[in-house]
């Protein structure tokens, strides 16, 4: 092609150097390419995927293991044991176990596979700079990348729930919720209990996200972003493990992830998802003020 | 090397002249379109990559900003865009205050800083789709119309739909500029945009900036060949270990050039001694030939006066080195341009 048949560059309304064109619209565009470039990515594909494997491969095993009708009621230690008892009574019940069983681990490598890449990915390919000269905003582009790992969270953690009570409506009984504690619920009620156990999960790797996030944004390299966050998760487990560690315990960043339990309990005990809430929102806060201050005092030299 | 060219980085334009902006940067503010005041960059571990840079970039010429590898070229286009913040000094793009303007100007600049960078698993079209979407002044509905016009300008059209990955070097520079050219531009900055090409595709980049630069658009371009931008600069700017020691038009720097006085004699150290009475600057003598820089005076009176002395003289003349040899000549050979 010459450059002599070229097509004119169109003008914008309103003059040559249009204002700007308000906050939100360009901002909710920036996120909307932002989450087609995070969805589109082959490597975030083949994790969802695993998040929705691995709930199949669960029910699958339990249905294999467990007698049909077997026992009904809670029991054992913490959320994981009463739910395993559960779901040959109930199918929903592969829900809470798979969230349970996956936090441990599987969800806490989404995110800091997403967000350790966040800004670390793009600096790491150079397209960092080009990004900020267009300009991007460093505090508006901070923004948009935090929003989009929280919704790939929540995307992962919706996949979790669904496989789960497919593969659970599937290979079990489905019928009335009989909660932990011991009461029984319609089945829309107990699917509605589910939906908020989603997004408290999703509110506790939001937490690790800012976590991740503020990492992501002091490395040009997202591999080791993703081990730091991923070190830092697990260290946060096993501690809470540590009964001499005990005193600090409700401080570690893992400390409530699992305080989703009460949530399945009749009358619900708000005193621990407020604090799991209130601890999710301090360490929100504190990365994304570190993430801030690093991120827009930075020098861009990839 | 010639001390006479070197300029002070504390006052670049006192034998720099920067037409048409008047000298330094007072007063030249309304017509430049890139203004720095003693623009430093430390980094940490003490590496000094700038040092007190007053550069001027006139509205509407073509700058060669010029230097070996490592000279500070990079550090320096980095700090204009925002993307390095200055140790001290500050700068102005398109008269406006930057860091603090970035927002409003950045959107009248385009750039392509060291090397192109793209998301590899994206066409050629998805990438400029992507850079227009970050832009909070762009028109979504213009969108497709202006990439396909970037790409058009490029050269880029028939590969839109390849992955980057599959692009050649040529390919991925000309996408980095049709990503400048998205937008109406009052200024583009160029980093090295031909390093790697072979000369085919040196040749189609220059006769880009020519284009873009008729279109009234002030075009800063770095490169550390001077011979890639020679054909296409109105104004020079030669960066060494982090100083400015040149800047002005290509004019003045041929001109620079001319200004020396060479003398082959049997005799130097008297003929030195001549030279230096007649307030020559810069007499150096080596292998029976003395030169100096020629400055106002008239070569025909230097050679009448020498020969008065009594110093025999073979040969006299006021050769004009290339341009290739005044930058190496201000840049250093080669071996000296660390630190």
């Amino acid at each position: 092609m010459s450059t002599a048949d070229l097509a004119p560059v169109p003008v914008r309304p309103g003059g040559v150097f249009a204002a700007r064109r308000g906050f939100v619209r360009p901002w909710l565009r920036l996120l909307r390419s932002e989450l087609g470039l995070m969805f589109r990515r082959w490597r975030n594909r083949a994790l969802l995927a695993v998040v929705v494997a691995i709930p199949i491969l669960l029910g699958s095993a339990l249905r294999v293991a467990v007698p049909q009708g077997g026992g009904q009621g809670g029991g054992g230690n913490g959320p994981g044991a009463a739910f395993l008892s559960q779901v040959a009574g109930n199918g929903v019940f592969l829900s809470f176990l798979a969230l349970t069983i996956m936090l441990t681990l599987m969800l806490p490598l989404v995110v800091a596979v997403v967000s350790g890449e966040s800004l670390a990915g793009e600096a790491n390919t150079g397209t960092l700079r080009y990004l900020l000269v267009v300009p991007a905003g460093r505090a508006r582009l901070l923004s948009v990348k935090y929003v989009a790992v929280v919704l790939f969270t929540l995307v992962a953690c919706l996949l979790v729930a669904a496989s789960a009570l497919i593969m659970g409506v599937a290979l079990f009984p489905v019928g009335p919720v009989t909660l932990l504690s011991g009461t029984t619920v319609p089945l829309s009620e107990g699917l509605l209990r589910l939906l908020f156990v989603v997004l408290y999960v999703t509110a506790a790797m939001a937490m690790l996200g800012a976590i991740g996030l503020a990492i992501s944004s002091f490395t040009e390299h997202p591999i080791a972003a993703i081990a730091a966050i991923m070190i830092l998760a697990i260290s946060s487990e096993v501690a809470d493990n540590i009964p001499q560690f005990a005193a600090v315990g409700p401080y570690l960043p893992s400390h409530w992830w699992l305080a989703f339990d009460s949530i399945l309990r009749m009358p619900v005990d708000t005193t621990e998802l407020t604090h799991g809430l209130f601890s999710f929102a301090v360490y929100i806060v504190i990365f994304g003020s570190i993430a801030w201050a690093r991120f827009t005092s930075a020098d861009i030299t990839s | 090397m010639s001390a006479g060219l070197e300029t002070s980085a504390d006052k670049p334009a006192q034998d720099a002249p920067v037409p048409p902006g008047g000298p330094a940067n007072q007063g030249a503010t309304a017509q430049a379109a890139v203004v720095t005041h003693g623009l430093t960059k430390r980094f940490r571990g003490g590496q000094l990559a700038v040092d007190g840079l007053d550069m001027v970039v006139p509205r509407g010429s073509v700058y060669g900003f010029l230097g070996p590898n490592g000279s500070g070229k990079t550090t320096t286009i980095r700090m204009l865009l925002g993307l390095v913040f200055p140790t001290s000094g500050s700068h102005e793009l398109l008269d406006t205050p930057m860091p603090a303007g970035a927002a409003r100007v950045l959107p009248r600049v385009g750039s392509l800083v060291e090397g192109p960078a793209f998301y590899t698993q994206l066409s050629g079209r998805a990438n400029l789709a992507r850079i227009d979407a970050v832009d909070a002044t762009a028109d979504p509905a213009t969108t497709d119309a202006r990439i396909t016009a970037a790409l058009a300008r490029v050269g880029l059209l028939a590969a839109a739909k390849k992955h980057y990955r599959a692009y050649s070097l040529g390919m991925k520079q000309r996408l980095a500029i049709a990503a400048s050219l998205l937008q109406p531009r009052e200024l583009i900055i160029l980093d090295e945009p031909t390093n790697g090409l072979d000369p085919q595709g040196t040749r189609e980049v220059r006769a880009l900036i020519r284009e873009i630069a008729t279109g009234g658009v002030t075009v800063l371009v770095s490169s550390h060949l001077l011979a890639e931008v020679e054909q296409i600069c109105t104004h020079v700017g030669v960066m060494r270990t982090g100083r400015l020691v040149f800047q002005g038009t290509l004019e003045a720097m041929r001109a620079r050039g001319a200004a020396r006085v060479q003398v082959r004699t049997t005799e130097p150290g008297q003929a030195a001694e001549v030279l230096t009475k007649l307030g020559l600057d810069d007499v150096q003598s080596a292998d029976g030939e003395v030169s100096a820089q020629i400055g106002d005076h008239v070569p025909e009176e230097l050679c009448r006066e020498l020969v008065m002395a009594g110093v025999p003289v073979a040969g006299f003349g006021t050769p004009r080195p290339s341009l290739e040899d005044l930058f190496v000549e201000l840049t250093g050979e080669g071996f000296d341009v660390d630190g």
